[in-house]
């Protein structure tokens, strides 16, 4: 068993350095991609410690009554859209007035992918995970949908699929009895793509979400993080969130 | 103990896959025991990642092994991904690997009587796509799940 | 005369052994039905949404689960402390512990998204999670209180008795303490993330467990014909009220705390005063049904000799016990997350309002099951074994207490 995956290891080395050299042409003729080439890692190579992903949110950008993250997500991660109480929802638009003073905004909730999650430690057979990235997932293979995790999360990120599901994304399976939240998109993040609804909101023009690695000094989040103010939600609690909010 | 119980467990699987396989290898499918053998459409291309009757007995072990390391640590390698069985796989008449009893999946794990709870989650037909990122060429690049 | 009607003894009639059987049974495969209906189309059946993830199953189960740890009280009172009133008494309260954990755990497991893979949940431990280790507290529970029952039954293993029941004793306290746990350790929520869960849970599973234990007692009596002495009653009852009354204290203590807690007080408000269901069922289920006028009943000079009012107290207490699951479990979800203090909230998502929540059929099927399972693997083991409380009143005289 070993000799056979060693076998295949190289035969994934010999492809990739020959994609390397397919690439390297391509992109000296092209001179668009250099950029994500130099950035992305080998295949055989997993998610490692020294990123950590994470995403802040300028609630000012956020555009009133605008959607456009959230049908995003619901178009790249096969949800239904509905908003039924069994429903699922990755990331929803929050609508918060603050009863001192009566200013209203806005913003996205999702997962925030905090360092401490409490969904993670209260798991019991250690499906809900943290990636070496900073990425919370829920490993599918060994939920067994007890439900606590949805306890346990104080930012109501998590749902419970409550119906069989049929024709899913191939890239984001789900199922009936498990637990599922948002991935912050890591089947695009692997391919060094930015997660679906922060792509949406570009695309708007809002530029409300920044994607990217909290310790990376030289990324553009790394950057606004020291030189701006920013809130985590429920920061009481010491999660260290990987989502951060600005104008909160 | 535990690698005991594991030894015992591969052992006995790995009988009772032998005895499916030679079944399967069988030339004629009505010579055994009056039972139709399933009949298993050809993938697409031209040979299977690995050899055949490797992956008759092995196929579980690789497809196991895959999904912890894309799974839990990011590894996305496309060789046992079951994303590529599919894409291979799939029927050319439903488009899936599991619609209907003669496709890919379902036809021998009928046949074997071995219940498989992979398709409550994953997808059995290919994307509309091919997954893999414009600057990247697919061979070596697919998020292989 | 008194093996007419008996149920409990190899020479008995049948027919009433049977039907109870007959009643047990249909109760469990009406759970079997919904289970298979559930396993099929998914929770959507039920009123469980992604708000209030655990309903009516799970009120039934975890009320199971911390009356069990508390039934084997008697056997404790009567093996660490010596008792003989509760030694007589030791085998009955630990077999009725194993059938309660045993109903209780079957309806979790049964309300599992995923009841399939009950192996990944005895093979995957995340030792951090209080979940894992209340399913290792349950599993030793088995063991342990197994191996109690074979010291107290086997007269060659009876010196053992003594400690083993003090590690069931232990064991039952940490089991208790980690159920407890299960709310206590969520930091998120209002309702829950406080230490005193683990000792309140333990308290109130003295009351309930005492009251299912006499319920029980009471229905063996009657059914072969024979009458509780008074004194045994007396004892009984006084203790159940100590346990009643004590449950009551910690219940206040653990509002008034919250009471105290300005960022408390939108809790406290909401099941105290405004939580509509929640609101009745604390101040007439918890309260009234399950503590003051068990209370009463237990304190008033009738009950002395009166085998029916301490049933009915004992009655009451179970009853208010479901309730209180009911506010905590439930109740506690209901009351929306506050992520932003100060600040109104709303969204697609059902945040910043309560929490709805309807129990469908199935649940109150699949929540049955538990009681059904307890009630026939009890009165199957009552009659295949020696449960019959002997007292000797000669030892009885004796004792001061």
């Amino acid at each position: 068993m070993s000799e056979h995956n060693k076998r295949d290891t190289m035969q994934e080395r010999r492809d990739f350095l020959k994609a390397g050299a397919v690439m390297a042409g391509a992109t000296a003729a092209s001179g668009v991609l250099v950029y994500s080439v130099a950035h992305s890692r080998a295949p055989e190579e997993g998610a490692s410690a020294s990123k950590r992903w994470g995403m802040l949110i300028d609630t000012s950008k956020c555009g009133d009554g605008c959607n456009d993250c959230v049908t995003a997500c619901n178009t790249e991660n096969g949800l239904s859209g509905e908003t039924g109480p069994q429903d699922s929802q990755y990331i929803r638009k929050l609508n918060i007035k603050d009863l001192r003073n009566g200013r209203v905004h806005e913003l996205p909730m999702l997962c925030q992918h905090c360092e401490h999650p409490p969904c993670v430690d209260v798991c019991p057979t250690g499906a809900s995970m943290r990636r070496a990235d900073g990425i919370v997932l829920v490993d599918r293979h060994i939920c067994i949908g007890c439900r606590y995790c949805m306890m346990a999360c104080p930012y109501k990120a998590r749902s419970f699929v409550h119906e069989p599901l049929t024709d899913q994304n191939p890239e984001v399976p789900r199922g009936k009895g498990c637990v599922e939240s948002c991935t912050f998109c890591v089947q695009r993040v692997d391919r060094d793509e930015q997660p679906a609804c922060v792509e949406a909101c570009n695309a708007k023009g809002h530029q409300a979400m920044v994607f990217g690695d909290l310790k990376d000094p030289e990324s553009a989040i790394a950057k606004a993080l020291k030189s701006q103010a920013s809130t985590e939600v429920r920061a009481d609690l010491g999660l260290n969130t990987g989502v951060r909010y600005q104008g909160i | 103990m535990a690698k005991l119980a594991g030894c015992l467990r591969a052992g006995l699987r790995l009988a009772v896959l032998a005895g499916v396989a030679a079944l399967m290898a069988a030339p004629s499918s009505e010579a055994v025991a009056g039972v139709d053998l399933p009949k298993l459409e050809r993938g697409k291309g031209e040979k299977c990642v690995e050899d055949t009757q490797f992956m008759r007995r092995n196929h579980m072990d690789l497809l196991k092994h895959q999904r912890d390391e894309t799974m839990r640590k990011g590894i996305r390698t496309t060789r046992h991904s079951l994303k590529r069985c599919v894409e291979c796989h799939a029927s050319e008449k439903t488009g899936s690997v599991a619609a209907s009893k003669e496709d890919f999946c379902a036809a021998c794990h009928s046949y074997a009587s071995v219940k498989l709870d992979c398709w409550d989650c994953h997808a059995t037909r290919p994307g509309k796509k091919s997954a893999a990122s414009p600057h990247v060429p697919s061979q070596v690049n697919g998020g292989g799940q | 005369m008194a093996n007419e009607n008996c149920i409990n003894q190899g020479n008995c009639r049948t027919p009433q052994f049977l039907m109870l059987l007959g009643a047990g049974g249909l109760v469990v495969l009406g759970t079997l039905f919904a289970f298979f209906t559930l396993e099929h189309h998914g929770h959507v059946l039920t009123g469980m949404n992604n708000q209030v993830v655990w309903g009516l199953p799970h009120v039934f189960a975890v009320f199971l689960i911390v009356a069990a740890s508390g039934v084997l009280n008697v056997a404790s009172i009567g093996s660490v402390f010596g008792k003989q009133v509760y030694k007589a008494r030791a085998p009955l309260s630990g077999m009725l512990a194993l059938a309660m954990l045993a109903g209780g755990l079957a309806v979790l497991v049964l309300d599992l998204g995923r009841p399939d893979r009950l192996i990944v949940a005895m093979t995957h431990y995340n030792f951090k999670s209080i979940f894992a280790w209340n399913m290792l507290f349950y599993n030793g529970f088995f063991a342990i209180v197994g191996l109690y029952l074979l010291t107290l039954m086997d007269r060659k293993l009876k010196a053992y008795s003594k400690p083993v029941g003090f590690a069931a004793f232990l064991w039952r306290l940490a089991l208790t303490t980690a159920t407890g746990s299960i709310f206590g350790f969520l930091v998120a929520r209002a309702g829950y993330n406080s230490a005193l869960m683990a000792p309140m849970f333990i308290i109130f599973s003295f009351a309930y467990g005492l009251a299912a234990f006499l319920l029980v007692q009471t229905a063996m009596y009657l059914w072969n014909g024979l009458t509780l002495d008074e004194r045994v009653l007396a004892r009984m009852k006084t203790l159940l009220a100590v346990f009643v009354a004590a449950s009551l204290y910690f219940t206040v203590v653990f509002h008034l705390t919250n009471l105290y807690f300005a960022k408390q007080w939108d809790y406290e408000r909401f099941i105290l005063l405004e939580g509509g269901v929640y609101t009745t069922l604390f101040w007439v289920g918890q309260i009234l049904v399950g503590g003051l006028i068990p209370l009463a009943i237990l304190f008033s000079p009738g009950s002395r000799k009166s085998l029916a009012l301490v049933s009915l107290a004992s009655l009451l207490v179970i009853i208010g016990g479901h309730a209180q699951m009911y506010v905590t479990i439930v109740g506690g979800q209901a009351f929306p997350l506050d992520m932003f203090p100060g600040y109104e909230m709303s969204s697609s998502f059902h945040d910043g309002v309560v929490a709805g929540y309807t129990p469908s059929g199935w649940e109150i099927l699949l929540g049955m099951g538990g009681i059904g399972i307890a009630f026939l693997a009890t009165v199957v083991a009552v009659r295949a074994f020696k449960f019959m409380p002997q007292d000797d009143f000669s030892a009885l005289e004796c004792e001061k207490d």
